[in-house]
């Protein structure tokens, strides 16, 4: 099925999404997320009913479960004009899979689930696609070499092959450069990496191999459980490389100096915005429900 | 009779795999081998003129789907007009049957077989030879893989899982070749044997690639001539075509022969194409005298009925095997019967049913390279999550995970439950260090965990808000 059409997301308060990983284990790339889009003067709230997309259950065949949990996502972001999450697979589980889980018959929900497919935006794909900006205006304090891992919903679910790379060559001191196979999944897969050990980490080995290949000193991804898979596997095999998620490597470049004296390139043209964006008011939709 | 369903072995099946280093090189390398061609061969005209090849390719197929019954008729209606006899066979007892009450009729002794995944599913060759008749496969993969009693392990390539010391030793032990590591001396060993088995067969068995229906042909597809030489021949052929070969026109065929070769191993066009119309003609000099089409459903109509007919417009090109990431090092035999991948894990319980295959629709991490290479866009991802949801209605997922999910959905439904729930992880964190309880511990037995962060974000924001304020 086609992805519902989603209108420009400029200008609008951006509720978000931060998922239930980031949450409970990575808050740290949760700020850095919102930085970055405080530092592009959007607007951010954070529905304090959130908890998951209900990825785990769709993805297992518990469809019944992944309704319910949908449901009340469907309650906890009700009055988001704009949703944006650091993870190209929950950004793909609310794009594709939340129309599908609810039929026409079902009025109102299915409604619901359309709405929320329309204003869904995956991080990288929100600042480049939705607001239109590639050069954030960032620069690291020291240089670094980059390079991309594709994570699979993100690049073949929502076609963002080419956001996050844009990002990275326009930040200051980054060198972006290969890693053989950026494209082929690391072996996470949610509950397959539980279900079936040997074959994730049969996959996971590969990765690394190619990691540790790369001339990259740090390997982005956008999403943290890719992330996790892969540092895990990393670790494990005493390798000095890591996966940063790409809001942690951005966030590093607002902590430079020079950061906020210019304005960020709209493809081009100039865009102006305020340096720093005005604190969130303690009222509507980031309140406690 | 038919081939052995291990399916349900698939887990333990995969870990021989794992541990055969020969296999892991071999496959690793062919898969890659053939994505990377793949990719060259279809965009070699620009990205836009390769997706338009798939789409147009896909329409085909689809459009073959939608008529089928229609088209079934008209092509035996032609099939007929130019002289083959049409059987239709059920199941594979009655296919092999078939095959054998022709071969009877005929007197024959000696059969060649060209590549047909199709008499894979029937386990025609078991039944042939049962009968006293003796069987060669002339593909040299299926050759190799008949020497050495094992099924293929990829569609297109069958002996995918070998390397070539393996085939060569197999040459030594079964046909006493003298020993050599010169790929080209062993084709030659190979293709002198097989000449001979040509010259003396009484019947050549055939697939079909492709079954057009408004000319009546077969057609088919090949790189070795050997195909050519099983159709044309010996004094009968048969070929053996599942229902859901058909395309309606020949100009649907000559569209689909670019797209398949290019799909499966990154050529332009495979070194023999060909149309087969019938027996010999009394104007021709060659050609079989008697020509057949057994056209065989064995669980396809089945399909059809279901949301999952899209998965009959295969044209078993490999591609999805080759871009698995999971297949890549399995291999093809785990998945345990006759298609392996992607396209195995869908067709597999579709085929056999789902309790006997069952942990076939979990063997795939969902990353969706089968989808975006399959040159008529069948979308597997989306056929294993269904075949998920199906294995939890028929209660045939694993113990312990109904409840594990009912729990969860409890969790996920109310922020102060989920933040209780990310304290207590961090705690059982705390209390269990490394080591990880239950199904979990399939996790850390290869990977680190990171900690639990000692505040969640949702804290973290209200810390930062209330700053702020």
């Amino acid at each position: 099925m086609a992805l519902p059409q989603r209108e420009s997301p400029q200008g609008k308060v951006v509720s978000l999404f931060v998922t239930c990983i980031v949450d409970m284990v990575y808050p740290g790339t949760g700020m850095s997320v919102v930085d970055i889009l405080e530092h592009v003067g959007a607007r951010v709230v954070f529905p304090p009913a959130q908890t998951c997309c209900g990825q785990p259950a769709f993805n297992s065949g518990y469809r019944d479960e992944a309704r319910t949990v949908a449901r009340h996502f469907f309650k906890a972001f009700q009055d988001a004009e704009v949703i944006v999450t650091p993870s190209g697979s929950c950004a793909t589980m609310l794009r594709h899979e939340y129309p599908n889980l609810f039929a026409p018959e079902d009025g109102e929900l299915y409604k619901q689930a359309r709405r929320i497919a329309s204003i869904t935006w995956e991080f990288s794909e929100y600042l480049v696609e939705g607001l239109g900006l590639v050069n954030l205006d960032l620069a690291l304090p020291e240089p670094q070499s980059f390079a991309m891992h594709d994570a699979c919903h993100g690049l073949r679910g929502l076609g963002l092959g080419r956001a996050a790379r844009d990002l990275l060559a326009q930040l200051g001191n980054a060198e972006l450069c290969e890693l053989n196979e950026c494209e082929v999944c690391c072996g996470f897969g949610g509950l397959f990496s539980i279900k079936m050990p040997a074959l994730s980490n049969a996959m996971l080995r590969n990765k690394i191999d190619n990691i540790n290949a790369s001339p990259a000193e740090t390997i982005v991804t956008g999403d943290v459980s890719c992330l996790t898979q892969m540092n895990g596997g990393l670790s494990r095999g005493k390798s000095n490389k890591r996966v940063l998620h790409l809001a942690d490597v951005l966030a590093k470049g607002l902590r430079n100096p020079a950061w906020g004296t210019s304005t960020a390139t709209r493809r081009g043209e100039a865009l102006a915005r305020p340096h720093r964006p005005p604190p969130v008011p303690p009222t509507g939709q980031g309140e406690a429900q | 009779m038919s081939v052995e369903l291990r399916s349900n072995d698939f887990v333990s099946l995969a870990d021989i795999a794992l541990r055969n280093p020969d296999l892991q090189k071999a496959v690793g390398s062919g898969t890659r081998g053939g994505y990377h061609n793949r990719a060259k061969a279809m965009f070699e005209f620009g990205d836009a003129h390769g997706e338009t090849m798939r789409a147009q390719a896909a329409e085909a197929k689809r459009r073959a789907l939608r008529k089928l019954p229609e088209l079934l008729e008209l092509a035996e209606d032609r099939l007929l007009e130019n002289g083959w006899g049409v059987e239709w066979a059920e199941d594979a007892a009655s296919a092999n049957q078939l095959v054998l009450d022709i071969a009877r009729r005929h007197s024959v002794k000696t059969v060649t077989k060209s590549k047909s995944m199709l008499s894979e599913e029937l386990g025609v060759n078991q039944d042939l030879e049962a009968a006293g008749l003796r069987v060669v496969e002339t593909d040299l993969g299926e050759y190799i893989i008949q020497l050495n009693n094992e099924t293929p392990s990829h569609v297109v390539a069958p002996v995918m899982h070998m390397t070539k010391a393996e085939i060569r030793d197999v040459f030594v032990r079964e046909l006493d070749m003298q020993p050599t590591d010169d790929a080209e001396a062993m084709v030659a060993f190979a293709r002198r044997r097989l000449r001979q088995d040509f010259l003396g067969a009484d019947m050549g068995i055939s697939g079909g690639n492709f079954l057009i229906a408004e000319t009546g042909s077969i057609g088919l597809v090949m790189n070795e001539g050997n195909g050519r030489l099983c159709t044309s021949m010996p004094r009968v052929h048969i070929a053996l075509v599942g229902i859901e070969k058909i395309v309606e026109t020949v100009a649907d065929y000559a569209m689909l022969t670019q797209v398949l070769p290019r799909s499966a191993t990154g050529q332009p066009l495979s070194v023999y194409t060909n149309i087969l119309s019938g027996p010999r003609r009394a104007h021709e000099a060659d050609g079989p005298e008697h020509c057949y089409v057994i056209l065989v459903d064995n669980g396809r109509s089945k399909i059809y009925d279901t949301d999952y007919a899209e998965a009959l417009a295969c044209i078993r090109c490999g591609a999805c095997q080759n871009a698995c990431p999971v297949y890549r090092s399995a291999g093809g035999h785990a998945y345990g019967w006759v298609y392996g991948g992607p396209i195995g894990a869908v067709l597999t319980p579709l085929l056999v049913g789902l309790d006997n295959a069952a942990p076939l629709p979990h063997a795939s991490s969902l990353c969706g390279s089968c989808k975006q290479v399959c040159p008529v866009d069948i979308d597997l991802p989306r056929m294993l999550l269904d075949l998920r949801h199906d294995l939890v209605q028929s209660g045939e997922s694993a113990a312990g995970w109904d409840v594990a999910m009912q729990l969860w959905a409890v969790g996920m439904t109310s922020p102060t439950r989920f933040a209780l729930g990310g304290r207590a992880a961090r705690a059982g964190q705390a209390l269990l260090g490394d080591y990880m309880p239950g199904p979990l511990g399939n996790w850390s037995e290869f990977r680190d965990f990171p900690a639990f962060a000692p505040k969640p974000f949702r804290q973290l924001w209200k810390e930062r808000n209330n700053d702020h304020a």
